[in-house]
């Protein structure tokens, strides 16, 4: 074993860090929002440790959902990086693919694919924990359709972020997901969040399913005004995102960075 | 005299402060193999890639088949196809497979027909269901260009289509483009670093510097402007900034 080998390689990982952002912001990425998630579960749990009914139903529910919505990202954010890993990207544009045509594609991979993982997911939390997802009732199909779509906006953005500022903000495709998990108030209240963070919250399509889950599971109320809320904001996030992606597309091809990207 | 398929009028191309293409015309005729070639960073892939609508262009025209590429690109794109030795087909799906993928996209007709006809065309027909990963680079050439026949295309771009591979695979290569050609009356925009190769498949060439057309013609005539006795003495000269 030899010290100026083993130096070498730690310079050769040194140097990415020196000079690319995103691999420096996953630095503290990760660890922030393990601290957000983390620390507002322990003070959900501390505030109300004497009346949590059932909040072993909260998590495993909010689990299954949250896990919902990362996979309808990843289907899209991940299928458009097997296209470039396979340097397959400037094949499928050169053809009459149109970038709308391609992201809704996309779109159908995704539903595939968390069609198979929720109900994989389903199933084992009943056996296991004997947890029946189905107890939100009705609510739960419009629940699930607001969760897929804000999957489905994250996905499209990340997409156009890897378009434009290539290989180093792959990471997004795995990260951009969680930045919204602290504000999506996915395993407590929105309550238990700082005031700050609970006006975004509110913005945050996500937000409002989890509150609604909540609701259903302790009132069996129908959280009407949450899923208008939900559906309200993601149809117009996801709108922006068609938009961003087909300004941001046009940009790529006159900066040259499809071909870029895509040898 | 035919009408040119494709005709391409004062094309140019700035990057930043670079210049990569600077106001390029020229035509491609039906039947003809034109011929791209200049140092690295004259401008050939560039150009290639505005013919098909990858990179928009800064200023300048570009009419394939008489249409006008920013309009009617969907159309245009539909008759027209491109290989390149730096783009790969889906290496996770089998040869088969990724060739259906692409008859789908242009929606061929008589799908399985036409692609088991390419596989037999360029024997690749006894690995049609190997992964494209595990694929030699002569196979894998030879998938790409059997992919970019799977529209029936009636213009070609082929960006240094055999480049990585060995002279024999080249040469096999070179004869199967030429009777393509031949077969199915194809215009094709070539690129190549191959000098010999490009004197032997051009029926004109254009040489591109810096970005600019610097001599157009039959390989025989600009290699005579240029006083040399072969593409490759003009090459080198023109790399190598001698006076032009």
């Amino acid at each position: 074993m030899r010290f100026h080998r083993i130096a070498a390689l730690f310079m050769r990982h040194m140097y990415l860090y020196r000079r690319s952002l995103p691999r420096l912001m996953e630095v503290v990425y990760w660890p922030l929002l393990d601290l957000l998630v983390w620390g507002f579960i322990t003070v959900y749990l501390a505030q109300y440790r004497q009346n949590l009914p059932g909040f072993v139903t909260f998590f495993i529910g909010a689990l299954i959902l949250w896990d919902i919505l990362f996979r309808s990202h990843q289907g899209i954010s991940v299928s458009f990086l097997e296209d470039v890993w396979a340097k397959n990207l400037l094949n499928l544009f050169a053809s009459p693919l149109s970038p709308a045509e391609y992201i809704f594609a996309l779109m159908l991979v995704s539903m595939v694919k968390l069609v198979t993982v929720a109900t994989i997911m389903a199933v084992l939390a009943w056996i296991i924990y004997s947890f029946n997802i189905f107890l939100l009732g009705v609510s739960l199909v419009p629940f699930v359709l607001n969760l897929i779509v804000m999957g489905w906006t994250i996905g499209i953005i990340t997409t156009a972020l890897i378009l434009r500022f290539g290989q180093e903000a792959e990471v997004l495709a795995w990260a951009l997901g969680f930045l919204f998990m602290p504000v999506s108030a996915v395993f407590y209240p929105v309550s238990v969040l700082p005031r700050f963070l609970q006006t975004i919250a509110h913005y945050v399509p996500a937000s409002h399913v989890f509150e609604g889950m909540r609701g259903v599971i302790s009132s069996g109320v129908f959280p009407l005004s949450q899923l208008m809320w939900s559906s309200g904001l993601n149809a117009i996030y996801i709108m922006a995102a068609f938009l961003f992606f087909r300004w941001n597309f046009n940009v790529v091809k006159r900066k040259g960075l499809l071909v870029r990207i895509g040898e | 005299m035919f009408e040119p398929v494709v005709r391409v009028k004062e094309l140019t191309k700035v990057f930043k402060s670079l210049k990569a293409v600077d106001s390029v015309s020229f035509s491609i005729f039906p039947g003809e193999i034109l011929g791209l070639l200049g140092p690295n960073g004259a401008g050939k892939t560039t150009i290639i890639h505005m013919l098909i609508g990858l990179t928009t262009p800064t200023s300048g025209d570009i009419q394939v088949f008489g249409l006008d590429l920013r309009k009617r690109r969907k159309e245009i794109v539909q008759d027209v196809n491109f290989s390149s030795s730096y783009v790969s087909m889906p290496n996770s799906l089998s040869v088969k497979e990724s060739l259906k993928v692409f008859a789908r996209l242009y929606k061929t007709k008589n799908r399985e027909k036409k692609i088991q006809e390419l596989l037999e065309a360029f024997e690749i027909a006894g690995i049609e269901d190997k992964l494209v990963r595990n694929l030699s680079s002569g196979q894998q050439t030879r998938l790409n260009l059997a992919k970019a026949l799977i529209n029936d295309p009636k213009v070609l771009f082929l960006d240094e289509p055999t480049a990585s591979l060995d002279p024999d695979i080249a040469d096999k290569t070179r004869t199967l483009l030429k009777s393509i050609k031949k077969d199915r009356n194809i215009s094709i925009l070539y690129t190549s670093h191959n000098m010999k190769e490009m004197e032997e498949m051009s029926d004109r060439i254009i040489f591109l510097h810096k970005g600019q057309i610097i001599a157009e013609g039959q390989p025989r005539e600009v290699i005579r402007s240029f006083g040399r006795a072969n593409l490759e003495e003009v090459f080198l000269k023109v790399a190598r900034e001698e006076e032009i």
